[in-house]
């Protein structure tokens, strides 16, 4: 991570670019992000945090526990599969109950973090960018970026045991 | 999104009735709203540095040299699309900014993308091939450094926090290459069988 850093300022002071300038603007678009996902995250963490502590969601990963068991999927990580295709904050509120609860180096705790960081919020992009073109029929957009989901849970899984174990 | 709330509220509620988990329920509403505006703190340091560094890397150049290694790439993916149009050169920089993490950045230059598809296509009524593989590309989208997840790991104490990256490269381009792979698969069974219906 430090050699990351080191890299992009060596080459920025060598293109003679102004370094600072250009980090305050990154850094104030970053506060920006941040500013945008509080209501969203605001809403959806506490509805999440409902589902969980009248014990539904507790109910609801029992229920799935044979199939994601099936592949060797932590269940902890179950109720990711479905928020994390269709909203980022939710994803996010998510990943943090399950750090939280089962640690940052636990298993399903790395699976949840390899899970996030290589899928998308699939429903959200695909509405965005048709909805930017007026186009109502999307084809097999839907079925194509759920392949990929589907193969991102469980790479994940097997990435996490295989490497990180 | 909204069914989706309503979902969650009205079965917790349901089931609190019958478990007896009205108190915790109640507290729930009460504490999360709190924890969601600490968990944005926690997030904001990173996302504001890895926002400033990768900007810094845009500007130096970095950007353009990733352009000049990815587009070769892209065009393969896109091979009814003029190499030098428009259109793919917002394809390109939307990649880009996906790599670097410039969420802000990405989306609007997707968008952009996807007119000028619109605009070089001739105005069609259905998604076509290369619009339904900008939007793919982008449900897959590879990051190089997911600041927010490395975050949360630190907020959690994880001995390092940034250990999973190798793991997350590795799924990324795996999930990438399936959206792709599937896009390519989907777009000639589709063809084939509208040819058969047409004879």
């Amino acid at each position: 991570m430090p050699l990351i850093i080191l890299t992009v300022t060596a080459i920025g002071i060598f293109s003679k670019t102004n370094i600072f300038e250009a980090f305050i603007e990154g850094a104030s678009d970053g506060l920006k992000t941040t500013r945008d996902i509080l209501p969203a995250l605001i809403c959806l963490m506490t509805c999440i945090g409902m589902f969980k502590a009248s014990g539904a969601l507790e109910m609801f990963t029992y229920i799935i526990k044979p199939i994601t068991d099936f592949f060797g999927f932590p269940s902890e990580c179950t109720p990711l599969i479905f928020l994390r295709p269709m909203s980022g904050s939710g994803a996010l509120s998510l990943f943090d109950g399950i750090l939280a609860e089962n640690g940052a180096d636990s298993l399903a705790g790395k699976i949840a973090a390899v899970m996030m960081g290589s899928t998308e919020t699939t429903f959200y992009t695909i509405a965005v960018y048709f909805g930017a073109v007026k186009i109502k029929n999307t084809r097999y957009a839907i079925p194509a970026a759920l392949a990929g989901d589907i193969t991102g849970w469980i790479a994940s899984s097997v990435a996490v045991r295989l490497l990180l174990p | 999104m909204n069914f989706l709330i309503f979902f969650m509220l009205f079965s917790s509620f349901i089931y609190a009735i019958f478990s007896g988990n009205m108190a915790e329920l109640s507290n729930a509403a009460l504490t999360e709203c709190t924890s969601a505006v600490t968990l944005c703190i926690t997030l904001c340091g990173t996302i504001c540095f890895w926002s400033g560094i990768m900007n810094v890397a845009q500007k130096s150049g970095i950007a353009n040299k990733l352009s000049k290694i990815v587009s070769p790439l892209l065009r393969l993916l896109f091979p009814k699309i003029n190499p030098n149009g428009n259109a793919m050169s917002f394809i390109v920089m939307n990649f880009i900014s996906n790599l670097l993490g410039l969420g802000n950045a990405s989306t609007p230059l997707g968008i952009k993308a996807m007119n000028e598809l619109k605009k070089e296509e001739g105005n069609p009524q259905k998604a076509t091939f290369s619009m339904i593989m900008l939007t793919v590309m982008n449900t897959a989208s590879i990051q190089l450094f997911p600041s927010t997840i490395v975050a949360v790991r630190a907020k959690y104490g994880s001995a390092s926090p940034a250990d999973i990256l190798p793991c997350v490269w590795i799924v990324s381009v795996f999930v990438f290459a399936v959206c792709v792979l599937c896009t390519f698969i989907f777009e000639s069974v589709t063809k084939r069988r509208d040819k058969a219906e047409l004879q």
